[in-house]
C-alpha cells in the first residue's frame, strides 16, 4: 500500500451521553485514520454511532453529551484540547460539512449566493462584493445550471439536487483539508444522488480534499470510498480498503449485513436474517457488542471486548474468532 | 392468469389554482394501462413526482381518477357505491412508508390492529381480540404488546403493526408504498421475508411501490417505470431489469449503486444529466427527451406510445432497443 501520510487521526474515542435513564455509551474507543486526499466511507445502521463520530469531530457534541476521552488529530494537533473559539475557527475553513437535509440546512430569508459568501467573509476576511463574485464562481463549478442569476435565488426557489450543490459549494468555499458528507444523498433521487456521488468525488480529485462519507448504503460505499470502517453499536468492527471489504469481508456482522442486502442474485429468494435487534447503547452488551446476535460466537465474546486483529495489510477485523486463530498458529 | 386491476387511459391532473381560478394542471398521471394479474406482485419504480402514489392511490379509489377506467375484477370501480365498494374496501389495503406518522399515537395497539375488523364488522368482543392476537403472532409481535402504545415500539415493529392491521379484514390485495423504504437493510431483510411467507399464505397480490431498484427487483414478478406520469417501460422483472429497453429505464439502472467495486470504473461517465422536469409544464412530445441520450428528431414532437416489443415487455420509446 501508498504510504500516504494521515490527515485525520481518531484515536480510541469515547463519547457518552448522561441521560435521566443512565448513561448511554454512544461511542466505545473508536479509532480509525483519514489519509490526504481519500474518501473514507463510515457505514452502519441507525444509532450505530456515525452522527456521534462526526458531531465529536466537530466539537458539536450536545449537552448532555461528552467526549469522555480519545484523541482526534487533525495534522498532528489535539481537536480536543482546542478551545470553543479556536474550533470556530477550524470549522467552515480545515473541516467542513455537508448533511443530509439541505432543506433546513439552508437559510430560507438569505439568497443562497451570500450564504455560500460567508465562509469567505468570516474566514478569509474577504471584501463582501468579492466574496459574491467568488461564490457564485464556485457555485458554477459545483455544476448549478446558470449560476449567475441561480446564486440569487432564495434556497426554496431551487430543487433537491441544486440545493445540496450550494451546500457543498459552500463547504468547499475555503478548500477543507476534511470534507464531513454527512448521509449528503439520501434524500436525493437515484440520477440526481448518482450526479452529487461524481461531483463529490471530482472535487475532491480535484482539490485533493480528503472525505469522510457517512452513509447506510453499502451500495453507495463500494462505488465511492477508497477504505471503509464499518461500524455496529458504538464501535468500528471491521476496517479496510473497499475491494477487500467486498471481496472477502471477515466480521460475521460485516459478511451478515452484506449478505441482507436483495440484489439481483436474491429476486424471488429469502434474504438472509440477522437475529435479534441492534441493542440499547444505556445498557450495552457485556464483551463483543455483537455476540448476542452472532451465530459463531464464543464463551470469550461476551466477557470480553475484541481487540483489533491485522487479519491481512491493512485489513482490521475487531472479533475473538481471529485473534484465536492467530494464537493457535 | 386473470386480471385483478386493469386501468385502461387512466388520467389524473390536479388543477393548480390562483384567485379561485385554474390557472394550470398537475399532469400528475397520464393516460397509463395497467395489468396487475391476480397473485402476483408489481413493482412500480421512478423517481419522486413521477406519479407511482397517485396512480396507486387512484386503483384504491381514494382519489377519483379525471378520466379513464379502472377494472377490479372486470367491474369498473368508478361506477361503484354503498355497499359494493365497502366490500371493495375491505378486499384492500395499504401499508405506508413511515410507520411514526401512519400509526395513531393515541390508539393502542388492539384498537390499532383490530379497527378494520370492527370497520367491517367481522367480529366483535373476544373473538375480536382473539384475531388480533393471531395477527400480532403471525407477524411476529408477542401478547404482551396487545396494550401498548405505538409510541413503544422500534421502526421495524411498527412496521410489523401496520402490515397485521393491512392482514385483519382479510384482503386480496395490498399496496405497498415505500413500506421498507425508512428502515435499516437487516430490518428490511425481515420485513421483505415476511411479506413473501404472507403472500403465499394467504394468496395476495401486491403493488409494490419504491425508489429502490434493488428492493424492487427482489420482491417483484412485473415491473412498471415511471418517468413524469407516463408509463414508460413495463414488462416482467427479468425484462426489465436484464434487458432495459427505454433509455430512461437505462439511465436509472445505470444510476444506482452496485454492491461490487469493480463497477466503479464500468459504469464512470454515464450519468443522466439534468434534473427530472415539473408535471405542470412537462416537455412536450416525448417527456424524456431533454436528458435522453438518444435523442431523435422527432422526439420534441411525438409523444410515443408503449409498444410490445416482444412476450408482453412493452416500451414508450421511438428508438427502443437501437443502441446508444
Amino acid at each position: 500500500m501508498e504510504a500516504r501520510e494521515n490527515l485525520l487521526v481518531v484515536d480510541r474515542l469515547k463519547t457518552q451521553f448522561f441521560t435521566y435513564g443512565g448513561v448511554v455509551e454512544a461511542l466505545d474507543e473508536v479509532s480509525f485514520e483519514i489519509r490526504r486526499g481519500e474518501i473514507f466511507g463510515l457505514v452502519g445502521e441507525s444509532g450505530c454511532g456515525k452522527s456521534v463520530t462526526t458531531a465529536s469531530i466537530l466539537g458539536l457534541v450536545a449537552k448532555p453529551g461528552r467526549v469522555i476521552s480519545g484523541r482526534i488529530l487533525l495534522d498532528g494537533e489535539d481537536l480536543l484540547t482546542k478551545s470553543a473559539k479556536e474550533m470556530n475557527a477550524i470549522r467552515g475553513s480545515r473541516i467542513s460539512i455537508i448533511f443530509q437535509d439541505p432543506t433546513s440546512s439552508l437559510n430560507p430569508l438569505f439568497r443562497v449566493q451570500i450564504q455560500v459568501a460567508e465562509p469567505y467573509i468570516y474566514h478569509q476576511a474577504m471584501p463582501k462584493k468579492r466574496a459574491l463574485r467568488e461564490a457564485t464562481r464556485i457555485l458554477g463549478t459545483t455544476g448549478l445550471p446558470d449560476p449567475e442569476q441561480k446564486s440569487r435565488s432564495y434556497p426554496h426557489e431551487l430543487s433537491g439536487g441544486m440545493r445540496q450543490r450550494a451546500m457543498i459549494a459552500m463547504a468547499l468555499t475555503c478548500q477543507p483539508d476534511l470534507l464531513i458528507a454527512d448521509e449528503p444523498t439520501t434524500n436525493l433521487d437515484v440520477t440526481i444522488a448518482r450526479q452529487i456521488r461524481d461531483l463529490v468525488r471530482d472535487l475532491q480529485r480535484e482539490f485533493g480534499t480528503s472525505v469522510l462519507w457517512i452513509t447506510h448504503n453499502m451500495a453507495v460505499v463500494a462505488q465511492l470510498c477508497d477504505r471503509v470502517g464499518v461500524m455496529y453499536a458504538g464501535s468500528i468492527v471491521e476496517k479496510s480498503d473497499v475491494r477487500t471489504l467486498f471481496r472477502d469481508p471477515r466480521h460475521p456482522y460485516t459478511v451478515r449485513l452484506l449478505h441482507a442486502i436483495p440484489s439481483a442474485a436474491t429476486s424471488g429468494a429469502e434474504l438472509e436474517e440477522i437475529p435479534g435487534s441492534v441493542p440499547q447503547l444505556i445498557h450495552p452488551p457485556t464483551g463483543c457488542r455483537f455476540h448476542p446476535r452472532c451465530d459463531r460466537a464464543l464463551d470469550v465474546c461476551s466477557v470480553q471486548k475484541p481487540q483489533e486483529v491485522e487479519v491481512r495489510p491493512g485489513h482490521f477485523v475487531a472479533c475473538h474468532l481471529f485473534r484465536t486463530r492467530e494464537e493457535d498458529a | 392468469m386473470t386480471a385483478l386491476f386493469e386501468c385502461r387511459d387512466l388520467t389524473k391532473y390536479f388543477p393548480v389554482k390562483k384567485l379561485f381560478q385554474e390557472v394550470a394542471k398537475v399532469h400528475a398521471v397520464e393516460r397509463i394501462n395497467l395489468t396487475i394479474p391476480e397473485g402476483e406482485t408489481v413493482g412500480l419504480v421512478g423517481e419522486s413526482g413521477c406519479g407511482k402514489t397517485t396512480l396507486a392511490r387512484m386503483l384504491l379509489l381514494l382519489i377519483r381518477p379525471t378520466a379513464g377506467a379502472i377494472l377490479y375484477r372486470d367491474t369498473d370501480l368508478t361506477l361503484l357505491g354503498g355497499r359494493e365498494l365497502r366490500d371493495f374496501r375491505r378486499e384492500t389495503a395499504i401499508v405506508f412508508q413511515d410507520p411514526y406518522s401512519s400509526l395513531d399515537p393515541r390508539m393502542l395497539v388492539a384498537d390499532v390492529v383490530g379497527e378494520p375488523l370492527a370497520i367491517h364488522r367481522v367480529a366483535y368482543g373476544e373473538d375480536r381480540e382473539e384475531m388480533v392476537l393471531r395477527l400480532l403472532e403471525r407477524v411476529g409481535l408477542k401478547t404482551e404488546h396487545m396494550y401498548r402504545y405505538p409510541h413503544e415500539f422500534s421502526g421495524g415493529q411498527r412496521q410489523r403493526l401496520a402490515i397485521a392491521r393491512a392482514l385483519a379484514a382479510d384482503p386480496r390485495f395490498i399496496l405497498l408504498d415505500e413500506a421498507t423504504s425508512a428502515l435499516d437493510v437487516s430490518v428490511q431483510a425481515k420485513i421483505l421475508n415476511m411479506l413473501s411467507e404472507l403472500k403465499s399464505e394467504f394468496g395476495l397480490t401486491y403493488l409494490f411501490i419504491s425508489h429502490d431498484l434493488s428492493v424492487i427487483r427482489h420482491l417483484s414478478d412485473r415491473v412498471g417505470v415511471m418517468y413524469v406520469g407516463q408509463m414508460v417501460e413495463y414488462g416482467t422483472s427479468e425484462q426489465v431489469f436484464a434487458q432495459p429497453m427505454h433509455p430512461y429505464t437505462r439511465g436509472l439502472l445505470q444510476a444506482a449503486p452496485s454492491l461490487n467495486p469493480d463497477d466503479r470504473d464500468r459504469r464512470s461517465g454515464d450519468a443522466l444529466e439534468g434534473e427530472v422536469p415539473s408535471t405542470v409544464n412537462p416537455p412536450p412530445g416525448c417527456r424524456f427527451h431533454p436528458r435522453c441520450p438518444t435523442r431523435g428528431a422527432n422526439c420534441p414532437d411525438v409523444s410515443p406510445e408503449l409498444v410490445d416489443v416482444g412476450d408482453g415487455h412493452l416500451v414508450a420509446c421511438r428508438s427502443a432497443g437501437k443502441k446508444p
